[in-house]
């Protein structure tokens, strides 16, 4: 069934692409099919890091709020001492971003405050607080050295760096996800609290792991986007947190916690990504974006809904013989 | 009155004295736990040998449950010690007692459903490459291990969702292996299962005290402890009152323990007046779940529905209530038919049903007492409109005090109480509607001996009163004790159906079973 | 002997004892400390804030993010969520905006905002208790295609073709320098507060958030219940929407941003669980007057809006994590 699921995301997405094609020939060709993925590999990390959160039956509303913030950190870094190693200033992104998540995995593992309550109130602190350091100025490309505006368009084996970066961030999340301890405990949290516990597993434990690795996360891509678009204030990827969400759903990330694949996440977001490229190319407003994730978002809610309905109990036997034979031709 | 404390009770000045039968594994003494306005252990003593099977009784809220929550690692102790194999241990979390080898299995299995059999067997200590990564294939080949030894041929691989609830106990078991549990404890574990699936269980247990664990085996059912259990212990009111050898003991003495008072008979006698007929079902039938159910029900009957672990008797009777739609069929009350498509509708026509789960489908937890009672019946206590706080509470001490619930106060959170308790309220929101049939779903399922007699009691009431009742269970005695009329469904229909004095339990069991169609066959 | 039919062998007392600390650790107790003190600090710190006609000008800022919060309150109460309010709001200034281009009157405008908020409420109802979806992700989709749809019809120009009547409902008082939609606010908590704490509906909201399959099982029509709530969510969305477009007198695409997470935060801040269950309307309108004047209070002060939205999400946390701190402190001497 899973496997299903994300079969099917994957032949909608080949087949919106196909469609488009259809429209807009210039939209197939090799460097705007990178360019898409290009586009999309801020959305693929943060979708990634989020889905974590979910698992858990959490949920992080302040990951844009929180990109901005560093976003803004490194560029005013930057600006003041345009001489320190571009490493250093991802080191220094990733490290603020991790103590931003930091903050709301103290209030969420260590008080026990829902997950909403405390992003939706730090997504507004985060925000805020990048007018008060900046004092309401705006970081634009000039204020920038030369070496930060480059890392987005290092090239390697004819993808952006920011491709690599986000296949390392996949991978990584992969072998999490799927072959360490800590990862498979994620799936237990969601999945059964109780039995979580049961199991010696410990909540609060799990909660920071995926909370600081959200921020960590969101503090790349905070450079990366600030990087990318020569521009930090305020209001950048204002809002982006729905986005994030929404490509997690479409993924097939149960909001409800212990449901979800990397696969399916990095399809989610992709769906999302290709919509936003493809737009303007088959001469559709930028306008309709906002409609269109909407529908699209319900679209999959319902769809992923409806592969895990139950018809009622099986307890006649002519009942069970027949739900015996369909799901037997089904596998073979 | 009896006096609380028993002539039967007997204090203990150290738990190792009995264990004297052989090698001690596990010991508690002294142990006390209190929460907020309750003490629910105190000074407990406990002591579990290699290769026994210790039985654990008590009344619900004598301190079981809590019990098995300090010997997993989930509460810890307010004061006592516990030693395994010699060793004093004091359990922080879960993965302590683990670690010290012991597991519990539940009533309700915990299991992560998403996830596979050798990822439920194996999480939170799953084995790893020696570069940190799980090892999937040394997971799947012990999983495989464990499960041949308990002669099972799941796939290891099979998502536990996919599983029935034996096959989880199973699980459950492997689990509990696979920690090379030296203490295997089981929390009233055949409650939602066959006669078959009893039996595939004992087995196991015998092979478990063949391999030098000892079990603690909590359950309500006496023929099992009898059959299966070396050693029995006994807590009431959160303190030990007596322990033994199953050998030297009868059942009558443990209920007495129990208790505190002896019960002489087990069920009411009926003076039975039936009256005119109430209800009429004919060729009740649904898709998937029941299939042409006819039946009819008088005036101070008792109608018995018996059968197996879901043989589809809640599954019809929740149709009969409305909250499932049958496929065809007709409900007749009163000699008029009636369409029921809401539990609402059901109410108004005189029907009610007390849910077989009660911590789900027939408690709300976070309310109190009165909330609890008035809930199906709030248009009976507003004026105008609104809700009268008056007249709520009336109704609440009406029938608070009628089925004898212990509370400090009306508006204690229901949460609180015990487990007979709560029944009792679930039992008082539905009396509050004034039905004429009255639905009850196991109604004596998971509660001590004293609330099921004083439910059994209030049925013969209620009958007596002219309401006519349908009682669910899976209990032969209950059955065969309370009903007027038996009927047995299997897979979804009447298999049988007997007159008071003209069934024999093993009839019943083998129309239940479907036996007596192999026998014919 | 049966038992039953003696009187009960336990004596149950009709409620707790009453003791002063229950009354002061109350939710709704410690709102009103905080708002003596949001006044007292105000006070000090600019000497306009304690002008009556000054408050009563500052209740413009929060009375239609208010009236949301009422709706939002009672699904919260009833376990569900409704992000796509502000998008409500969205769609139905565009429509009104439409209708009025086309000559509809004030009175024409008001049935052509409630009847849109109930009809967009009447979907996100439809499709949480119809389809059984949960409502966080369908509100959130719904929100996206609704302001979507804003966006699409209005794409970066403003509707401003309004009739007078609206600017002075929407601007305007009733009375006693009293404005019009902080009276209706008033009013309609009085309303919904009665309905939720009086009555059997109410009881049967508090049900529903508490245990919806015990609620199903005892007979409260759950999936009825919480659709109209939807719809009344909708609605009053719909009629701050009215209020809204009066009194800016025109119609953006980015009308009420934002306006979802203030609602979210004034029902949490008033006491009502994310989980379900419980809370109390009392409480939400304290939580309303709290952070509608430490607002208020701060932009006498000049701090820029997105200044005061970090002081309200520091607030928000505060007050969350104050009990749970301060209950972690008092035992840790055991």
């Amino acid at each position: 069934m899973k496997l299903h699921r994300e079969t099917l995301l994957a032949g909608i997405v080949l087949a919106l692409v196909i469609g488009v094609g259809l429209r807009a020939p210039a939209f197939v060709t090799l460097p705007s099919l990178l360019g898409v993925l290009t586009d999309t590999s801020l959305l693929f990390m943060l979708t990634l890091a989020q889905m974590g959160v979910l698992l858990t039956r959490g949920i992080d509303l302040s990951v844009a709020a929180n990109l901005a913030l560093t976003g803004m950190v490194a560029g005013l870094v930057n600006h003041a001492a345009p001489g320190l190693p571009i490493l250093a200033i991802i080191a220094l992104a990733i490290v603020f971003g991790a103590v931003l998540g930091l903050v709301n995995a103290t209030l969420i593992a260590g008080l026990g405050i829902p997950p909403i309550v405390v992003t939706l109130g730090t997504l507004a602190i985060y925000r805020g607080a990048i007018f008060l350091i900046a004092r309401g100025a705006w970081l634009t490309s000039k204020d920038m050295s030369p070496a930060f505006l480059a890392t987005p368009k290092v090239q390697f084996l004819g993808l952006s760096s920011l491709v690599w970066i986000a296949a390392a961030v996949a991978i990584g999340a992969w072998i999490f996800l799927n072959h360490t301890a800590a990862g498979r405990a994620l799936y237990a949290v969601g999945g059964n609290p109780v039995a979580a516990r049961y199991c010696g597993i410990d909540l609060a434990r799990q909660q920071l792991i995926v909370y600081v690795i959200s921020g960590a996360v969101s503090g790349l891509c905070g450079y990366l986007w600030v990087s990318r678009y020569g521009i930090a204030y305020s209001d950048i990827a204002l809002g982006y947190e729905l986005t994030v969400i929404a490509a997690c759903v479409i993924g097939g990330v149960s909001i409800a916690g212990g449901v979800g694949s990397v696969p399916g996440a990095l399809l989610g977001a992709l769906f999302l990504g290709v919509i936003v490229n493809a737009l303007p190319v088959i001469n559709v407003s930028p306008f309709w974006q906002m409609a269109i994730s909407g529908a699209v978002i319900l679209a999959a809610v319902i769809v992923n809904s409806r592969s895990e309905r139950s018809v009622g109990k099986l307890i006649l036997p002519e009942a069970r013989r027949k739900a015996a034979s369909v799901s037997g031709a089904a596998a073979s | 009155m009896f006096p609380n404390r028993s002539l039967f009770a007997v204090t203990l000045a150290s738990p190792t004295k009995l264990a004297a039968g052989g090698t001690l594994v596990l010991s508690l003494s002294g142990v006390s736990k209190a929460f907020p306005g309750v003490l629910a252990l105190h000074d407990v003593g406990l002591a579990l040998n290699e290769g026994e099977v210790t039985a654990l009784v008590g009344e619900n809220g004598a301190g079981k449950s809590t019990l098995v929550k300090i010997l997993t690692g989930i509460y810890t102790p307010d004061s006592g010690a516990v030693h395994v194999q010699g060793r004093s241990v004091a359990f922080r979390s879960p993965r302590d007692a683990w670690a010290a080898g012991i597991a519990a299995i539940h009533q309700e299995t915990v299991m992560f459903d998403e996830l596979s059999l050798a990822e439920n067997i194996f999480m939170g200590h799953a084995p790893v490459t020696r570069m940190g990564r799980l090892d999937w294939q040394a997971m799947r080949e012990k999983s495989r291990t464990l499960l041949d030894a308990l002669e099972s041929d799941l796939d290891p691989t099979t998502p536990v969702k996919q599983l029935g609830v034996a096959q989880k106990h199973m699980v459950e078991i492997a689990r509990a292996l696979s920690h090379d549990a030296r203490v295997v404890i089981m929390d009233e574990p055949t409650a939602a299962l066959s006669a078959r699936e009893i039996e595939d269980l004992f087995r196991i247990v015998e092979r478990l005290k063949k391999d030098g664990r000892a079990i603690l085996f909590i359950s309500h059912k006496f023929d099992e402890i009898f059959r299966i259990a070396d050693r029995w212990t006994c807590l009431r009111d959160g303190e030990q009152v007596g322990e033994g050898l199953i050998a030297e003991t009868v059942e009558r003495e443990l209920v007495s323990l129990m208790v505190g008072r002896s019960i002489d008979k087990v069920f009411p006698e009926r003076q039975i007046a039936l009256g005119k007929t109430m209800l009429e079902v004919e060729d009740l039938s649904h898709p998937t779940e029941f299939d042409g159910l006819t039946f009819s029900l008088r005036q101070g009957e008792i109608l018995g529905l018996y059968g197996l672990v879901g043989a589809g008797r809640s599954e019809a009777m929740q149709c009969l209530f409305g909250l499932t739609r049958p496929s065809r069929g007709q409900i007749r009350i009163d000699g008029s038919k009636v369409e029921l498509t809401s539990p609402a509708q059901a109410v108004a026509a005189g029907i009610s049903y007390v849910p077989e789960d009660r911590q789900t489908q027939g408690a709300v937890l976070p309310f109190g007492v009165r909330e609890n009672i008035t809930l199906a019946s709030l248009s009976r206590y507003t004026v105008s409109g609104v809700l009268s706080p008056a007249r709520e509470l009336n109704e609440t001490r009406r029938l608070g005090d009628r089925l004898a619930v212990k509370a400090a106060n009306w508006e204690q959170l229901l949460g609180e109480l015990s487990g007979g308790n709560q029944q009792k309220v679930v039992i008082g929101k539905w009396l509050a509607t004034r039905p004429r049939i009255l639905i009850l779903d196991e109604p004596t399922k998971g509660i001590d001996i004293g609330s099921k007699a004083a439910v059994h009691d209030f049925m013969n009431e209620l009958a007596g009163e002219g309401l006519a009742i349908i009682l669910i269970s899976s209990e032969l005695p209950e059955v065969m004790g309370m009903s007027d009329s038996i009927l047995v469904m299997r897979e979804g229909r009447i298999v049988a159906r007997f007159q008071r004095g003209a069934a024999s339990a093993e009839a019943v069991v083998r129309a239940a079973s479907g036996l007596a169609q192999e026998a014919a066959e | 002997m049966s038992e039953v039919s003696a009187p009960s062998r336990y004596h149950v007392a009709d409620g707790p004892p009453r003791t002063v600390a229950d009354f002061v650790l109350r939710w709704e107790t410690i709102l009103v400390a905080l708002l003596i003190l949001t006044v007292v600090v105000n006070a000090t710190l600019s000497p306009y804030f304690l002008d009556v006609d000054n408050l009563l000008d500052a209740t413009f800022n929060f009375s239609e993010k208010a009236m949301i919060a009422l709706g939002m309150a009672l699904l919260m109460i009833a376990r569900d969520i409704d992000l796509s309010v502000a998008a409500i709001v969205a769609l139905v200034s565009l429509l009104m905006g439409l209708s009025a281009v086309a000559g509809a009157n004030t009175g024409a405008l008001l049935v052509v905002a409630l009847a849109t908020g109930a009809a967009c409420g009447a979907i996100n109802g439809a499709l949480v208790t119809g389809l059984a979806l949960p409502a966080i992700v369908v509100t959130i989709g719904t929100m996206s295609l609704f302001r979507g749809v804003a966006q699409v019809a209005l794409g970066d120009q403003a509707l401003t073709q309004y009739p007078n009547a609206l600017l002075s409902i929407g601007q305007g008082y009733v009375g006693a320098g009293v404005p019009v939609s902080f009276a209706t606010f008033l009013i309609l908590a009085l309303g919904i507060g009665f309905v939720l704490h009086k009555t059997p509906f109410g009881r049967r909201i508090f049900a529903i958030g508490a245990n919806p399959e015990a609620a199903r099982f005892s007979g409260i029509g759950v999936k009825r219940i919480r659709f109209s709530l939807f719809v009344l969510s909708g609605l009053l969305s719909g009629l701050a929407a009215f209020f809204l477009t009066g009194r800016i007198g025109s119609t953006r695409p980015n009308i009420a941003q934002g306006w979802e997470l203030e609602a979210v935060t004034m029902v949490v801040l008033g006491g009502v669980s994310i989980a379900g269950g419980s809370g109390t309307i009392p409480g939400v309108v304290l939580a309303v007057f709290v952070l509608g004047l430490t607002t208020f209070g701060m932009s006498l002060m000049n701090v820029p809006g997105i200044v005061i939205n970090v002081l309200l999400g520091l607030l928000l946390i505060a007050v969350l994590a104050a009990p749970i701190v301060a209950r972690r402190w008092l035992t840790a001497g055991r």
